[in-house]
């Protein structure tokens, strides 16, 4: 019986790492005393660094990729930039949630846990091109999530978040494991390549062909919160601890949209002809849908939730524009690099403002409307400045990190000669800034209500520190980050991953 | 008496795979939900398996192992988390 390899599990190296601090988090929780229960954090922050250094040597070890366990996992360079993407989420995660579950009195072991084996799934879904160890990652990564959002158990907007987004994902779920029975049942293989060859081979208004590739991609689109499908999102985001809500809509949603890329440009090129029509509307649904939406809400996780579907709708007209360009035309890459850069940016920018708005819970006050950050600029001054610069970022306003994702969509848009969607595009995002200065406004100008100063720990204000610089480099200086991406994508570029925006 | 084709299959699938979809959407009891979704998932079973028989490769019957475990996971996840719920509210609306 032939086996694995050995050196194949090289591969896995930061996976298997990440595991291993995931259960090694639980064990110790189970034996420290409750003073000690930092314990769990760094634990599970010295388990991410350990882990972004086992990939830092894998990279140096495998300058072109390489591929293993029977053509399942492919850890290209695509893959890499993404599992740098996750890692630096999740260390921006760990130090902001330290003191909120601290605050709320969850018992944390599990909660760093969860976090480290989601990052585990999404590594899963961004380096696999077979479909079994993609839907395995998707699957490890929503469970987690479901758990991560109701985490607080003894707040009903928790549990109901957790209800919804449990179902919904399941549900999602299902219809994703439909489409890819389908897609098997076409191509007789579960690998990307097969099915590709198989798909190459069919007349793409086949039917069988039509609704596989229909019902996954809704089940895809529902992981990222596209309009129609973005139902869950604004009570998930609002209801689950604000720490889980910036790593859902960052990080997720991140590994959501590798996977879309490795599913529909890596395994379903063929297929662009019928995909790229749907998503054309997807996309500007969701732009319409978020930003209309965000207009009248007072929750700042809503808010962002909302602005999330905006910003998701923009990443999607990138897709849009590689669907119709001419494959290694200047509008396909810049598509391409397009969406590796706002993915990058929209962590950053993500995790700040909810890092921010994580900061604010209080005792007696959970910190998530509007209102709530009113006089921020007298409470927290530093942290004040910063949280406009995130906002800034979201807006898409140079020179904050955030224009330079929507620079490249836009550009791409236009190359390939969609310039009323490039328009539009714009259009919305120009609506965007109406209320993202709702909440400038508020930082700044208004009265604060509680009047004592802000207490931040110190972790909040590394991870804070950290994004908000990082925005404002790339925002001045991105030539970095696009050779990075340039990198990632093996255009011409030297291997270059030391400033992937952390 | 027509044999029994994968086609026949395929279309049993569909049609649990219809009804968990409206089960989802329609049906108000969270735990029947819950059951709809297995329905989902079940559908996609009898897919690989079916597919499996006609390719003649196993692969369809090692995705419908994993696909299992996956349900039972799920489950389990939303079993909790419903009990959580259950906890602080009254009704299973």
């Amino acid at each position: 019986m032939r086996g694995v390899p050995l050196t194949d599990y090289w591969l896995m190296l930061p996976m298997a790492e990440l595991t291993i601090f995931a259960l090694g988090t639980l064990l110790i929780d189970l034996m420290v005393p409750r003073q000690w229960k930092w314990i769990n954090a760094a634990g599970a922050f010295i388990g991410v660094l350990f882990a972004t250094l086992c990939l830092w040597r894998l990279q140096s070890m495998l300058p072109r990729g390489a591929t293993g366990f029977y053509n399942a996992l492919r850890v290209d360079r695509f893959a890499i930039f993404f599992w740098y993407l996750f890692l630096a989420g999740a260390a921006l995660t760990i130090p902001t949630s330290a003191r909120y579950l601290d605050i709320e009195d969850e018992h944390d072991g599990e909660y760093y846990s969860l976090l480290l084996l989601s990052v585990v799934g999404m590594m899963c879904m961004a380096a696999g091109i077979d479909i079994v160890l993609i839907f395995i990652g998707l699957e490890l990564t929503a469970i987690s999530g479901y758990v991560l959002v109701g985490f607080l158990r003894r707040d009903r907007r928790s549990n109901k978040a957790a209800v919804k987004y449990c179902l919904l994902g399941a549900f999602s779920s299902g219809i994703v494991a439909y489409g890819f029975s389908l897609f098997y049942g076409l191509s007789g293989g579960t690998n990307l390549a097969i099915i590709m060859r198989a798909v190459l081979g069919q007349n793409p208004h086949n039917p069988v062909v039509m609704i596989a590739l229909l019902t996954t991609m809704a089940g895809l689109l529902f992981k990222i919160a596209a309009a129609p499908f973005h139902q869950w999102a604004p009570d998930a985001y609002e209801g689950a601890p604000t720490s889980v809500t910036g790593f859902l809509s960052a990080v997720v949603m991140a590994a959501g949209f590798a996977l879309l890329i490795r599913i529909l440009v890596f395994g379903l090129l063929p297929l662009r002809s019928v995909y790229t029509p749907v998503i054309t509307v997807v996309a500007i649904t969701s732009m319409a849908v978020g930003n209309f939406a965000a207009l009248s809400q007072t929750n700042t996780k809503r808010l962002l939730a909302y602005s999330s579907i905006a910003h998701v709708g923009f990443m999607l007209l990138a897709f849009v524009a590689m669907g119709t360009a001419q494959l290694g035309s200047a509008a396909f890459f810049d598509g391409f690099k397009g969406i590796l850069i706002y993915q990058v940016v929209y962590i950053l920018m993500n995790l700040g403002a909810l890092a921010v708005i994580t900061s604010l819970r209080e005792r007696n006050v959970i910190g998530d409307e509007i209102s709530d950050m009113a006089g921020l600029y007298r409470r927290a001054p530093i942290e004040a400045v910063l949280m406009l610069l995130f906002l800034l970022s979201l807006a898409g306003i140079p020179p904050a990190a955030g224009f330079i994702g929507k620079y490249y969509i836009v550009l791409s848009l236009i190359e390939a000669g969609h310039r009323g969607l490039a328009a539009l595009a714009v259009i919305f995002s120009l609506i965007g800034v109406y209320y993202y200065w709702k909440v400038a406004h508020a930082v700044l100008m208004r009265a604060p209500i509680e009047k004592e100063r802000l207490h931040i720990g110190f972790g909040m204000r590394v991870a804070v520190g950290v994004t908000a610089l990082a925005t404002i480099v790339i925002g001045v200086y991105p030539q970095p980050l696009i050779k990075g991406v340039n990198w990632s994508l093996g255009i011409a570029q030297p291997p270059h991953a030391a400033a992937l925006g952390k | 008496m027509v044999p029994i084709t994968t086609f026949h299959y395929l279309v049993v699938a569909a049609i649990l795979f219809v009804l968990g979809v409206m089960g989802v959407l329609l049906r108000r009891n969270l735990v029947i939900a819950l059951m709809s979704v297995e329905l989902i998932l079940s559908a996609v079973n009898l897919n690989l398996v079916a597919f499996s028989r006609m390719w003649g490769n196993l692969h369809g019957q090692a995705f419908a192992i994993f696909i299992t475990v996956d349900a039972v996971a799920q489950t389990i996840a939303g079993l909790g988390i419903l009990i959580a719920f259950f906890g602080n509210h009254e009704t299973g609306q």
